[in-house]
């Protein structure tokens, strides 16, 4: 388990994060999520003792990490893949991080099999692409095996395969009762990893709830209705009747507060045609950007 | 620290699996995997090697320079040539210790900077929460490092070029008044150095900035600081630089301002001790 406290941080004259405070639990994978300069990577690395907190606390299993002498058995993290060394060779890299921790030599070799480096194992760092760092950091972080495993935006430079991967490693880890908290700036990277969100912007608490909780809270789910022109104004006033919002979208009609089957019963009932009737679920996407527009650091044009 | 348990059994969720006891944290292992990091990089081979060649060869070579155009014919100037100290101040000249302090500062400072380069200082702490313990297996790994390159090349220096002064009858042996001390203090001019370079690679973090500070420090102190005038004396006495002069020199010139061959000891343990405290002290209280 994570607690975060009233953290706050200040670099300077920035201030990088404000008052923040959530729990992350274990059993979860938990999306961390927000703009770019929202300060997901400062409240990562105080919670790796990397850096200390203007004033809060960060607690990973009711201690601060800070105080732990060894940090592997408690805390796997992978914040950067180019935190290493690339003259070393990555069972090299492992095998000094496991020695520092009293782990025993051959679970660098398990971990690096486990993350599909077992033949890099004796190559250069420095040879390797974005996709094969992040798996040795992931190695690094499994070294411990640690209850609480943090990432930094993992799934930068991993191809679609490797994606699949490390989303099914995320709900492993979180089945087995470990805590997983999984930064991005992308809704879409979470939208099928995490089941918790924590989202902040300018380094505060936006939304600390469930993925299905946080999706409610957009876009409400609405319906594409097309039909021909002279049935058009007879249908909307058909389905406002019944109580629905209905905007004309083009060719189209957009109609929130009826189900798509009760539209179809509506209009079978009064002889109107239907080109089209399609269902549109809540997007998280839109629920994440109507909800970080206010805080994203740098707005691009005039999308408001 | 044993005491890893104690929250999972109150939560709700399957307790997390694979939290077996944790054993107790050891400083060795520290110092095992900071020489497997020393090793495991080719560089650092490298630099000694091709240090220990560069120091020797110039000793060496100007122990041949005085072999190849002896003029001294007679045994009485032979003797002067002895006396005077001559053999000791080849055995490991004023340029090879102006080479071998800034080359093993370099390669002291490389052990953290080489670090902060590459990131790779978080994943160390990330491992290690305990960050002067880490600083201080470095300390360990460096001094031990550089103290048996120091000897090595002290000894080799101080064998071979007495080996060349033979052919003129003119080489001392270890046991010749100084020469003992001429070897042990070259020697120790290797780990403090090395240990100044780490200090300094802690504080400064960057890599042209420190050898900068390196140079600075090691180099042109001394240079700026003459031993003629007292206050110049003064500091230069209190440098490494000065510290290996004085242990060093032999023979009967006269000094301006004469000081204690403990004393110059003193300034090497003195030296060596602070850049062990400020390298460890300066990973506390910083973000990393």
């Amino acid at each position: 388990m994570i607690e975060v406290n009233e953290l706050t941080k200040r670099y300077g004259d920035t201030l990088a994060v404000d008052g923040l405070s959530f729990t992350v639990l274990p059993g979860h994978v938990t999306g961390f999520l927000g703009p770019n300069g929202a300060g997901k990577s400062t409240t990562l690395r105080i919670a790796l003792g990397l850096h200390d907190p203007t004033g809060g606390s960060v607690t990973v299993d009711g201690r601060r990490f800070r105080d732990r002498p060894r940090g592997l058995r408690h805390v796997g993290a992978l914040l950067d893949a180019h935190d290493v060394h690339g003259g070393r060779t990555a069972r090299t890299q492992l095998y000094v991080l496991a020695r520092s921790n009293r782990i025993p030599r051959r679970r660098a070799e398990e971990v690096l099999e486990q993350v599909g480096l077992a033949g890099a194992g004796r190559r250069r760092i420095s040879g390797f692409s974005l996709g094969m760092r992040q798996r040795l950091g992931i190695a690094t972080a499994l070294l411990g095996d640690p209850p609480v495993l943090l990432f930094d935006e993992p799934l930068n430079g991993l191809d679609p395969e490797g994606v699949q991967w490390l989303r099914g490693l995320f709900r492993r880890w979180a089945g087995e009762g470990r805590t997983v908290l999984v930064s991005s700036h992308l809704m879409s990277e979470m939208e099928n990893t995490a089941d918790q969100l924590v989202v902040i912007g300018r380094g505060s608490l936006i939304a600390a709830e469930s993925l299905a909780d946080f999706a409610a809270r957009g876009t409400r789910p609405s319906v594409t209705v097309r039909t021909p022109d002279h049935d058009r104004t007879a249908l909307t006033e058909l389905l406002t009747g019944e109580g629905a919002e209905v905007r004309r979208a083009g060719g189209a009609l957009t109609v929130t507060g009826l189900s798509a089957d009760r539209i179809g019963e509506l209009a079978l009932r009064h002889g109107v045609l239907l080109h089209e009737l399609s269902a549109r679920p809540a997007s998280l996407e839109e629920a994440f950007m109507a909800l970080t527009a206010d805080s994203a650091d740098h707005v691009t044009g005039a999308a408001r | 620290m044993t005491d890893t348990t104690a929250a999972g059994a109150a939560d709700p969720v399957p307790a997390a699996r694979g939290r077996i006891a944790e054993p107790r944290a050891r400083f060795r292992d520290l110092v095992a995997a900071e020489w497997t990091k020393w090793w495991s990089l080719r560089s650092s081979g490298w630099a000694l090697v091709a240090t220990a060649l560069t120091v020797v060869g110039l000793n060496v070579g100007m122990a041949y320079d005085t072999y190849r155009y002896w003029s001294e014919r007679d045994t009485a100037s032979r003797a002067d040539f002895v006396r005077d100290g001559i053999p000791l101040s080849i055995a490991f000249s004023t340029n090879a210790a102006m080479l071998l302090m800034p080359a093993l500062s370099a390669i002291g400072a490389t052990t953290i900077v080489g670090e902060y380069r590459t990131g790779l200082i978080r994943t160390t702490f990330a491992a290690v929460p305990a960050r002067r313990s880490v600083l201080a297996a470095k300390v360990c790994v460096v001094t031990a490092v550089s103290t048996v390159f120091g000897a090595a090349v002290s000894v080799a220096s101080f064998g071979l070029t007495q080996a060349v002064l033979s052919g003129r009858d003119a080489g001392v042996a270890i046991d010749h008044p100084g020469a003992l001390r001429l070897v042990v203090a070259s020697t120790l001019l290797a780990p403090v150095s090395a240990l100044v370079g780490l200090a300094l690679g802690a504080v400064l973090r960057h890599t042209a900035a420190t050898m900068t500070a390196n140079v600075l420090v090691l180099l042109l102190l001394p240079l700026v600081f003459g031993a003629d005038r007292y206050w110049a004396a003064v500091v230069n006495h209190a440098l490494p630089a000065g510290a290996w002069t004085r242990l060093t020199a032999v023979g009967h010139q006269p000094v301006t301002h004469p000081w204690t061959a403990g004393g110059a000891w003193t300034v090497y343990a003195v030296w060596a001790v602070a850049a062990a405290v400020v390298a460890v002290a300066s990973v506390q209280g910083r973000d990393q």
